[in-house]
Parts: C-alpha cells; sequence; structure tokens
C-alpha cells in the first residue's frame, strides 16, 4: 500500500452510533444509516431518522460513489513535515446532502475540482476503516 | 412597532478593553480586571451597582490554550460582587450569547446592571510555536482519540476550522464566482482601516499583492485570511434603558437581536456551504425590527476568517447573496464614504482576534462619536455579527432609540 498522506492519523473513538461506519470498510463497502419505514439516509448518524422521526434505522450498504461537494487543499503544517494534502466533502450518489468528509488519494492536489467524480477505497488504521475517495472515470 | 422585542430594555453604558497585544505576558485575570473595572467606571457605576455577570464561554472541557478567559466564579470573588444573575456557556448564538444572556436578565428583571466580558490570552497559549490543530498536541503529535462533531473530520486531517472554512470559501468561488482577489478586499480595506486605529495589533500598510503572495494556509485561505491570535480582555456594561439619561455617555442602545438557529447545527453539513447559519440570525434580526439593511453605518461583521465577513454581509443583506465578491472589490463600498464601514477598528484580522466582543466594544465608540481619526460619519446604526458555521448570533445597536 502507498504511503498515507499524513504521518500519523489521530482516530475516533467508537460509539454505539458511529462503530459501524468506521469499522464498514471491513467488508470493503461503505455503509450510512437508513430508515426502514422512509428510506432517508442520516449521517452522521443518531438512533432515529431526521425525516419521519422513525427509530426504526439501520446502516445500509451504499454504493460509495459521489461528487466533490467542495474540497480545500491543505498546507498548513499542524503535523510537521506534511506534504500538502486534499480534504473533501463528498456527496453521495443516494441522496443529496449526505457528505463524507474525507481525503481525495491518488490524485495530485491540483487536479481537484468541485463536482469530480469519485469512488470510496478504505485504509486501516487499528481497528478503524477510514474511507477515502479516489477519482473515478465517470 | 412590534410589541414585544423585549431585547429593547438593555442599553450598553459602559465599556472597557485591556491592554491588546502579542505574548503580553500578563495573566488573564489580570486583563480581565483592566477591563471590568474601566466598563463600570466608563459606565459611571460603582461595583455595588454590578448585579448581574456573564461571560463567553467560561469553563469548557479541553479548551484550547487561551480560549477561555476566568469564570464568571473568579471574577464574582475577585470583585465580591452581589449578583442577581451569573451565567457562562459556550453553546448558543456565537461569542454573542454572553450579551443575549444579559439582554434576557434585564428584560426578565434578574439584574439591572450586566456586567459582561470576554478575555482570550491565545497568543501567549501558542506558547514557542503557531496555532495548533485540535486533536494534536502543541508539537503536532495525534493526541487522544476523537469524539463528537469534530470526529468527522480530525481523522482526515481536517485539524483546524480553517479547513472547513476554506471550503466554505471554495464553495463560494466555485457556485457565485467570486475570486481570491475579491475576497483579499476584506483583509486589505481592515489593514487599511487597522491603521487609522493606535490599538490595532496589524497597522503596517498591505496591497493585494502582499496579500497574494502570502503563504497558503488551506486553499483558497491564506495567511492573511486568517485572524491574528492576541492577549486581551474586553467588558461591556449591560444596562436597563432606564439608566440611559443617568449615565456619563451618550447611550447605546439594543434594537434588536439575531439568535435563531436554522438548518442543520453542523460545520460540513449545513444544506449551502457557500452561506451558513448566519442567514437564519440574520432574518431572525431583521424581523424583530423596521430598521433595514440600508440604514446600517457601521457594519462590525466576524472575520475570523475573511471569507466569514463575507458570507455575513450576504446573510445580513448588506449585498444581495452572491454578490458579495463584485460588491467588495476595490473596497470602495465597504469604507468611509461607502454603503457601509465594514470593521473600522481593523476588525480580527488587524486589530486583533478579542474573540467576537472588539466587534461590540467598537460599536460602541462609534455611536459615541469617540472613535476619534477613524469615526464613521454621523454613525447611527451598528449591526454587528459573531460566530461562525452553526454558532452565529447578530445584534443591531443604535444611537439614541431608533
Amino acid at each position: 500500500m502507498s504511503a498515507d498522506l499524513l504521518p500519523s492519523r489521530v482516530l475516533p473513538e467508537l460509539t454505539a452510533e458511529n462503530k459501524f461506519f468506521w469499522t464498514s470498510g471491513a467488508d470493503g463497502v461503505l455503509r450510512v444509516l437508513r430508515c426502514s419505514d422512509c428510506g432517508y439516509y442520516n449521517h452522521p448518524p443518531y438512533p432515529c431518522c431526521a425525516r419521519c422521526l422513525s427509530r426504526r434505522v439501520a446502516p445500509a450498504v451504499m454504493t460509495g460513489r459521489g461528487a466533490v461537494y467542495s474540497f480545500t487543499v491543505n498546507y498548513q503544517q499542524w503535523m510537521p513535515s506534511t506534504p500538502p494534502y486534499v480534504l473533501a466533502l463528498v456527496e453521495l450518489d443516494e441522496q443529496e446532502g449526505v457528505r463524507i468528509f474525507t481525503n481525495l488519494v491518488g490524485c495530485e492536489p491540483a487536479e481537484v475540482a468541485i463536482g469530480d467524480r469519485v469512488e470510496v477505497v478504505f485504509r486501516l488504521y487499528d481497528d478503524v476503516w477510514l474511507p477515502l475517495f479516489r477519482k473515478s472515470a465517470s | 412597532m412590534r410589541t414585544a422585542v423585549p431585547e429593547r430594555q438593555s442599553i450598553i453604558s459602559g465599556v472597557g478593553q485591556s491592554a491588546v497585544g502579542r505574548k503580553l505576558g500578563r495573566s488573564e485575570l489580570d486583563l480581565t480586571m483592566d477591563a471590568c473595572l474601566s466598563a463600570i467606571s466608563d459606565a459611571g457605576l460603582a461595583r455595588d451597582d454590578i448585579d448581574g455577570l456573564v461571560t463567553f464561554p467560561g469553563r469548557v472541557n479541553v479548551p484550547p490554550p487561551g480560549f477561555t478567559g476566568p469564570g464568571t466564579d473568579e471574577i464574582q470573588d475577585a470583585l465580591r460582587l452581589e449578583l442577581g444573575f451569573r451565567l457562562s456557556s459556550f453553546d448558543g448564538p456565537g461569542q454573542l450569547q454572553a450579551v443575549v444572556n444579559a439582554c434576557l436578565a434585564i428584560a426578565g428583571g434578574l439584574a439591572r446592571h450586566v456586567l459582561v466580558y470576554r478575555t482570550v490570552t491565545e497568543s501567549s497559549g501558542q506558547g514557542a510555536g503557531g496555532r495548533s490543530g485540535s486533536g494534536l498536541d502543541p508539537s503536532g503529535k495525534p493526541g487522544a482519540r476523537v469524539k463528537g462533531p469534530m470526529s468527522w473530520q480530525i481523522p482526515m486531517g481536517g485539524f483546524s476550522t480553517a479547513n472547513i472554512m476554506a471550503m466554505m470559501a471554495q464553495r463560494h468561488f466555485s457556485v457565485h464566482g467570486t475570486t481570491k482577489q475579491q475576497l483579499g478586499w476584506i483583509p486589505v480595506t481592515e489593514r487599511r482601516h487597522a491603521s487609522m486605529n493606535p490599538g490595532a495589533v496589524l497597522r503596517a500598510p498591505m496591497t493585494m499583492q502582499d496579500y497574494l503572495a502570502s503563504r497558503m494556509i488551506s486553499t483558497p485561505l491564506s495567511l492573511y485570511d486568517c485572524d491574528i491570535p492576541v492577549d486581551v480582555s474586553t467588558a461591556l456594561v449591560v444596562s436597563h434603558r432606564d439608566y440611559a439619561p443617568d449615565g456619563p455617555h451618550q447611550a447605546i442602545h439594543v434594537n434588536a437581536l439575531g439568535t435563531a438557529a436554522r438548518n442543520r447545527p453542523s460545520w460540513d453539513q449545513y444544506p449551502d456551504l457557500a452561506s451558513m447559519a448566519a442567514v437564519g440570525a440574520a432574518d431572525h434580526l431583521w424581523s424583530r425590527t423596521d430598521l433595514r439593511p440600508r440604514d446600517v453605518d457601521v457594519a462590525n461583521l466576524y472575520d475570523g476568517f475573511s471569507i466569514l465577513a463575507l458570507i455575513w454581509m450576504e446573510s445580513l443583506g448588506l449585498c444581495p447573496t452572491g454578490e458579495a465578491g463584485p460588491f467588495i472589490e476595490g473596497g470602495r463600498r465597504i469604507t468611509h464614504g461607502g454603503d457601509f464601514v465594514l470593521n473600522p477598528h481593523g476588525g480580527q484580522l488587524s486589530a486583533g482576534r478579542a474573540h467576537g466582543f472588539g466587534f461590540l466594544h467598537e460599536a460602541v465608540v462609534q455611536l459615541r462619536h469617540e472613535a476619534g481619526g477613524r469615526q464613521v460619519a454621523d454613525a447611527e446604526v451598528a449591526v454587528i455579527s459573531n460566530g461562525a458555521g452553526p454558532m452565529t448570533g447578530c445584534m443591531l445597536l443604535t444611537r439614541g432609540e431608533a
């Protein structure tokens, strides 16, 4: 596997609500919480559907495809010796407004634009599978 | 005239500010005493008159270095205040919530003269290094696992609100065609304003060329798009309007508050990331007054990052949504002789990051017509905005009753 964008990662604390999201990459699939009654996707996950208030919500398999809603190339050395890297908000195809805060990998920062088509790739850190994204063909 | 705008029971009767500077080498209590005692004196009051005490944010869990200032218990004890009302809170309509709480206490009859303060020692708090990232120790090494709202971005290396503000700016650029050079008119104009303010931290002239050449932080935001951490304490006294004729200065009236929190309270999931919750707060403000955006003489808009002032301008209707770029180009419409004067003291970008309270202090000084060489001609109405992302609030102040 190629070197990471960052010298090291600060990982999320896994909770009852977020554990499925951060471990979903174990089988290579992105999941987002979905309402079993009305079909609405909820992210970040809460134990209640934001649209119909149903308590019947469960992780749902996503295509892992989406488009860059916004992005920034970070230059500031929050961590010493870090080359510029791309932070992006990816809007998933399944529902407008469901955005994943992520990194774009496998491309030069100068090649990124809003609207770019992207697909998920996972990278494992301890027990956390970070969902990162790379540009896709179309 | 609306029947119930209870914040109009309040005036700002006094203001005070400590020294402002980089690494002053003084304690936060020391600075806070300077600001509080001068505000009480400025209001023509004695310590025993103060019966309310409010700050933002008070103590919070794991505060960034120099961020919180002293708690209200310390200030109450130091001044031996007898209080009808004491409160601090991090959550709410930005830093402005401290003033909102003071107005509510007065309208509710819980206090008559509320001392409100905000102290930051973020410059000293930086130590020898620069601004550190969330989730990292001061040397940049990973800290413990993160939880809460920031836990969605920190694992990706989004260590700072700067990264989110940059995404907002990128979105504004993409959707509305705003350019880096247009955005630059905010820091460039504010620096020119700061040159007229002897108390500003950054007063050296800055050209557009200087701005465009400054080092990149997180595209498209560069160094001069970010405010400058300082050590400073700012205080004001919010009093019942009955006190207006008795104070030594022109009373500055609270005309309306905007505290609404609408849409998702999220830095990254807010529906339109070329805007922010400021839209709701601003709509709320204008629904509580007959004054209109064209009445504004002084616009003290939160500029922790330049893009925030731009978005506040649009949210408040000071220019049409999406058109702030062309509106600020050249700087003429946002300076003396223009549509309104943006941050005549230099804002947090040049006067220093008093974290919301610099805008309040400057608004009072301007509306009293005591701003000397930077006085905005015939200033009658000031709008103040505080905060960013999901934590936003705004307020209209008038010289005399509107």
